[in-house]
Order: C-alpha cells, then sequence, then structure tokens
C-alpha cells in the first residue's frame, strides 16, 4: 500500500500570541514550534496500517524552514520518507492553495490512503483535507474517530452534533483524523537517531510545475488585520459564604447578565 | 456580476439546524449591505415540507433538492447539490453553519469552485459591497479579518453566535425544485448512531456547565447534571476528564473538543488552561467555581465563587429551582 500523511508545521498551543509589525501574521519570534496535534493521529493511523498491510509511508509538509524539524518528528515515529514542499512563493498560503500544492505533490504518487490532521491548529481552517480529496478525485472521511480498512473498502466512523455516524467508501481515499481515533506512539531514541541521518527531500514551486501560480497577487482569500482579542472586563470574584455567594449570583445572572 | 447570498440549509432526519436559520438569518442583514439576493438551499428526501418553514426568515427564494440518493448524506451527492445550487444562482457568497456536516461538505464545493473559503466566522465587517469576515485564530489568542479577491467566496458562521431573525407576518416566497444528479458516490453514511448523553447539543446550548478534574470523580455527574436540568443546560467537560474516561469524548470542550458560545457557561473544577479556554471563551458570560482562587479561569470569568463545587453546586440548583418556582 502506499500511504501518504500530510502534516503542519504550528506554533505551539501554549504560546503567547503576539501579532507581527505588519498585523497580517502573528510575531513567530521565540514561538515553539510543533506539528499540529491532529496530525500525530494521522502519523499513528498511517503507521498502523503499514503495520498491517505492509507498504511504505511518506510525509509531506508546506512550509519554510520551521517544517524541517517537523518532519524529521514524522521520520523519528517511523514513516519511511519525508517531502519538504517549500518555495518563497508558498509562504502565507491559504487552505485552498495549500491543497493545490499538496495536490500537485501526490497527484502522480499513486496513493491509496491520505492522512491529515482534521485542524492545523492556529489556522485552525478544517479545509485543507476536503478540499485535496477534490483536487484529486478522491472519496474522503473527514474528522474520524475510527477506521478500518479491508482490501480497498473502509469504513470510518466520525462524530456529529448527538450521534456518531459511519462512512463506507472505496479507496484511494483521503482521511482526516480526530482525537480518539489511536494514541499516537512517541518517536524512540534509535527512531530520532535514525531519522537525523535520513535525507529529507526539498521541492519547489518549480519542480511540482507550479511556479507563478501562489504569487501574493493571485490570492483568493487574504488577511487584511490581524489583532488581539478584546480584552474581557475584569471579572467579579463573589464574596461571602456558599450562600451568599450563591443568591448573589443567581441575582446577578438574572438582573444584570440578564441569561436565566 | 455575481450577487447576493446563498445559503446552505442543513437538515437530518426532518429537521434543520438552528445554526443554519442563523445563517440565513445572517444572510438577510449582510445582503443589506452586500446587495443582492438572498436564496436558501434544502437538501434531502421528501423535504418539500421543510422548505415550506423557511420563507420567514425572509429569503428571496428557497431551492430544494430533493430524491432518495440525498436520503442520507454523502459528501459526492451533497456537494453535487450545493455546487449546481451555486451555478444556477451565482451568488457572490455561500453561507453555511459551521457543523460537522458542513466541515466535511463546504471546503470540498469551494475547491471545485475554485473559490475560497473562510470557516467559523464570528462578525462581518463591509467595504463597500463587499464582505470582510472576522473570526478567531490561534485558539481565541488573535482575531484576523479576511478580505476576498474573488467573484466567489464560502464562509461557514461559528454556531450560536448569530441571532435567527424570524418574522411573525406571513412571508411567501417562491420554493422551486432544482434537478440534481448524485452522480459517482465514493463513500455515503450507512448508519447513524445516536449518542446517550446530552439531550441538547452542546454547540447550540443556550446554557453549559461543565465539569473538570476539581469534581473529584465520575460519581459526581449527578451534581452537574441536576444543575443542567435546572437551568436547562447541556453538560460540557475538560479534556482531562474525557482522558481519565469519567466521561465521553463528545461532551470535551475545547480545541480537541467542541467549539461552544453558550449564553453561559458554568465551568465547575476546571483550572482555565489556554486549550479549554479556546472551545468556549467567546460565550457570553462565563461562572467560574474553582477553590482555587488564583485559578486562571478566574481571569476570564464574569462572577467567579471560591469554593468546593460539590458545596457550591448543589446549592446553586437550588437557588435556580426556587427561582423558576416563583415566575
Ligand atoms: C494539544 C492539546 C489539546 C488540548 N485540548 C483540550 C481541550 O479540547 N479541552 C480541554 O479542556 N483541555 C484540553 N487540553 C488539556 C488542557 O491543557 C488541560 O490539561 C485541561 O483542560 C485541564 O483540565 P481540568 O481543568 O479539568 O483539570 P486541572 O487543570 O487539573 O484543573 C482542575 C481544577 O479544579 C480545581 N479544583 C479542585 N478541586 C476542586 C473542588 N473541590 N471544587 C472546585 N474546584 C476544584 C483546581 O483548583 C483546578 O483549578 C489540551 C492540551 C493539549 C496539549
Ligand atoms: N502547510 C501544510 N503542509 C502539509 N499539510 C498541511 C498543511 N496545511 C494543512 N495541512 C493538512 O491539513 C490538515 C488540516 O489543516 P487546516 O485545513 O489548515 O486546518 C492539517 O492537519 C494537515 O494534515
Amino acid at each position: 500500500m502506499k500511504i501518504a500523511v500530510c502534516v503542519k508545521a504550528v506554533p505551539d498551543t501554549e504560546s503567547k500570541i503576539a501579532i507581527a509589525g505588519d498585523k497580517k501574521n502573528i510575531d513567530f519570534n521565540g514561538v515553539r514550534i510543533i506539528t499540529s496535534p491532529y496530525d500525530e493521529f494521522a502519523i499513528e493511523e498511517a503507521l498502523k496500517l503499514k503495520e498491517k498491510n505492509g507498504g511504505e509511508t511518506t510525509v509531506f509538509s508546506v512550509g519554510g524552514a520551521e517544517a524541517t524539524d517537523v518532519l524529521r518528528d514524522s521520520l523519528a515515529r517511523g514513516i519511511d520518507s519525508a517531502v519538504h514542499i517549500n518555495d518563497e512563493e508558498f509562504a502565507g498560503l491559504d487552505p485552498l492553495s495549500t491543497a493545490k500544492v499538496l495536490a500537485a505533490a501526490l497527484k502522480d504518487g499513486g496513493y491509496d490512503a491520505i492522512f491529515c490532521g482534521q485542524q492545523g491548529v492556529g489556522g485552525d481552517n478544517n479545509q485543507v483535507p476536503v478540499m485535496l480529496a477534490e483536487l484529486l478525485n478522491m472519496a474522503q472521511a473527514s474528522i474520524i474517530v475510527k477506521l478500518e480498512i479491508d482490501g480497498n473498502k473502509f469504513k470510518a466512523e466520525r462524530e456529529i452534533e448527538g450521534a456518531h455516524e459511519f462512512v463506507e467508501g472505496t479507496l484511494p481515499a483521503v482521511f482526516s483524523t480526530q482525537k480518539g481515533l489511536n494514541e499516537p506512539r512517541y518517536p524512540s531514541i534509535k527512531g530520532v537517531m535514525a531519522a537525523r541521518r535520513k535525507e529529507i527531500a526539498v521541492k519547489n514551486a518549480e519542480a511540482l510545475g507550479v511556479k507563478g501560480q501562489f504569487t501574493v497577487e493571485s490570492r483568493k482569500v487574504k488577511v487584511k488585520e490581524m489583532a488581539l482579542p478584546k480584552e474581557r472586563p475584569l471579572g467579579r470574584k463573589l464574596d461571602g459564604d456558599a450562600d451568599a455567594q450563591v443568591k448573589q449570583l443567581v441575582e446577578l445572572l438574572k438582573t444584570e447578565a440578564r441569561v436565566i | 456580476m455575481a450577487e447576493g447570498i446563498l445559503v446552505f440549509i442543513e437538515q437530518r432526519q426532518g429537521k434543520i439546524r438552528k445554526a443554519s436559520l442563523e445563517a440565513l438569518s445572517e444572510a438577510y442583514k449582510q445582503a443589506k449591505t452586500a446587495g443582492g439576493n438572498v436564496t436558501a438551499l434544502i437538501v434531502g428526501k421528501d423535504v418539500k415540507s421543510l422548505a415550506g418553514t423557511l420563507p420567514k426568515y425572509h429569503p428571496h427564494k428557497v431551492l430544494v433538492v430533493d430524491g432518495a440518493d440525498f436520503e442520507n448524506y454523502s459528501t459526492d451527492a451533497y456537494a453535487n447539490a450545493l455546487a449546481e445550487g451555486v451555478k444556477s444562482v451565482s451568488p457572490k457568497y455561500v453561507f453555511a453553519a459551521n457543523t460537522s456536516m458542513a466541515k466535511d461538505l463546504i471546503a470540498r464545493v469551494a475547491a471545485r469552485l475554485d473559490a475560497p473559503c473562510v470557516s467559523d466566522v464570528t462578525d462581518f465587517e463591509s467595504e463597500g459591497n463587499n464582505l470582510l469576515a472576522r473570526r478567531p485564530q490561534f485558539s481565541g489568542k488573535a482575531y484576523t479579518v479576511f478580505e476576498f479577491n474573488s467573484p466567489l467566496a464560502f464562509m461557514t458562521l461559528r454556531p450560536n453566535v448569530f441571532a435567527v431573525q424570524e418574522s411573525s407576518n406571513n412571508v411567501n416566497c417562491p420554493i422551486e425544485d432544482l434537478q440534481v444528479a448524485a452522480g459517482d458516490i465514493k463513500a455515503r453514511v450507512t448508519e447513524t448512531h445516536a449518542s446517550a448523553g446530552n439531550k441538547i447539543e452542546l454547540s447550540e446550548a443556550s446554557i453549559i456547565v461543565s465539569g473538570g478534574r476539581g469534581i473529584k470523580g465520575p460519581e459526581n455527574w449527578p451534581v452537574l447534571q441536576n444543575l443542567c436540568d435546572a437551568l436547562g443546560a447541556a453538560l460540557g467537560a475538560s479534556r482531562a476528564v474525557v482522558d481519565a474516561g469519567w466521561i465521553d469524548h463528545q461532551h470535551q470542550v475545547g480545541q480537541t473538543g467542541k467549539t461552544v458560545s453558550p449564553q453561559l457557561y458554568i465551568a465547575c473544577g476546571i483550572s482555565g488552561a489556554i486549550q479549554h479556554l479556546a472551545g468556549m471563551n467567546s460565550s457570553k458570560v462565563i461562572v467560574a467555581i474553582n477553590n482555587n482562587p488564583d485559578a486562571e479561569i478566574f481571569k476570564h470569568a464574569t462572577y467567579g465563587i471560591v469554593g468546593d463545587c460539590l458545596d457550591v453546586v448543589p446549592k446553586l440548583t437550588e437557588e435556580i429551582k426556587k427561582l423558576h418556582a416563583n415566575n
């Protein structure tokens, strides 16, 4: 089986966020970069599928220099090979453009299954996997918590509002992974050492045959402005013993906040 | 020129999602700025009568895609329906509620039509006839305003943020069939199992009571459930207690759980980690009950009670019951 995984390098969710001088992005100075947490489920599911069915696994990431460590992390967990898609033209891509770049890299690979995280944390778009499925004309099952693959058939489970639904379809397919699907393994020391020696293939816009397609001018959606959220007005701690506090709270919820 | 707004109306098992009505109401409001008409599109099997309930939200037209192939959701058939809907009315914007169906569907159709998409919008701005979309990113630690450079753009709207505006008068508008071939279906939903647990869906609840590690153990959920029942609230949870196996993941609020925006969010024994805040900090009013006066959650709470939640919550439940008994 040929299995691909797409991973995104993102700021650690614990990071303190500041806005860059041009107000179009966050300030990455001093921000720790990690593999987007949902992508860990994608890596794990790819490894499990290979353990079961044999085959090869390749990880892809579109990004600048920060993507290198993230790709090494995937290799350290046991992914066979890595492709770093890096070009100045790809800086700050929107989800549709990211999906197009990934599609260009994946389209001739003959992949049976492509795993993505359900959401790249930070951007929080939930878009790239299903756009990629569309561009590659593949089946999809998004935000899945369970997956069974048997021959070229799959059955996936997804959580929806107030219910679980089961999706059945045919490979090749794109899957986006949600917490609950598996327990991601940590890289072993041996894996980390081996990953250090592995070569990461690098592809630019020209190699993918998309040079000039993703210039800033041609983008269909742009950040106009980023800002920090308005501070919530400082909350009020209530006084007195538990009984007094509860009485006060109910009164405030009723007459001041008017939510009950 | 493309103009107006097409709204995808989500229905499951003969029920329209409230969040879709919020999106439709907001489209009516924004169309006054953006210009053009509002069209509602509903997809399913035997959904004609449901379509008939939509005119009071002021669309200019309702489009219905009806057929056996659309009875159960499949990405492929529904994507064909929405793509055909877009082709038939050529809107400038497509709105949908940001639900699990939308997360599966909307961006796929956007890619098919080579149009950009912004997810989880919580506010709109305008520039001339153009809409700008505002949304939280980075777990709510930043807000981004997006502008479009495209004749067509898709947006999903965060549930519970926009108001439903319905007309009490009899309003009429044309309800038209749209013939769509379901096409090649590569994957389809074959079963749906309702989950036990919340009667009110978390992302649509107007009040949520959530419990974290401070509730001490799963045997204490009834304490919180009683408060939920008194308030008509849904029960939420932190990841720590979901990971500990005290409650099912469908209750989890936060970055790896659900994003919620209720009128009132009561956090019981929850420390206020950033990943939890990411899922609930757009709530209108936040109440924190925590025995540690320095807990982070108090910095985000409208009202805070320092105390043992197992002591405070039953008292609060009694007080709410008294309030309702007196009304
Ligand atoms: C990638 C990633 C994603 C994550 N996603 C999520 C997510 O989606 N949702 C989420 O919630 N977390 C998430 N987390 C975990 C998050 O960082 C915290 O670990 C978690 O929210 C803590 O849960 P808690 O507040 O219940 O527990 P704790 O942090 O242990 O807090 C318990 C609180 O209860 C108080 N307390 C103790 N006893 C009592 C009592 N008797 N009465 C009142 N108060 C009491 C304590 O003072 C404390 O403040 C994520 C973490 C990571 C790294
Ligand atoms: N730059 C990228 N490189 C590789 N994969 C990506 C990239 N951006 C997004 N993805 C994949 O798409 C998923 C969802 O991302 P998003 O749509 O941005 O929320 C991520 O979890 C990744 O699997």
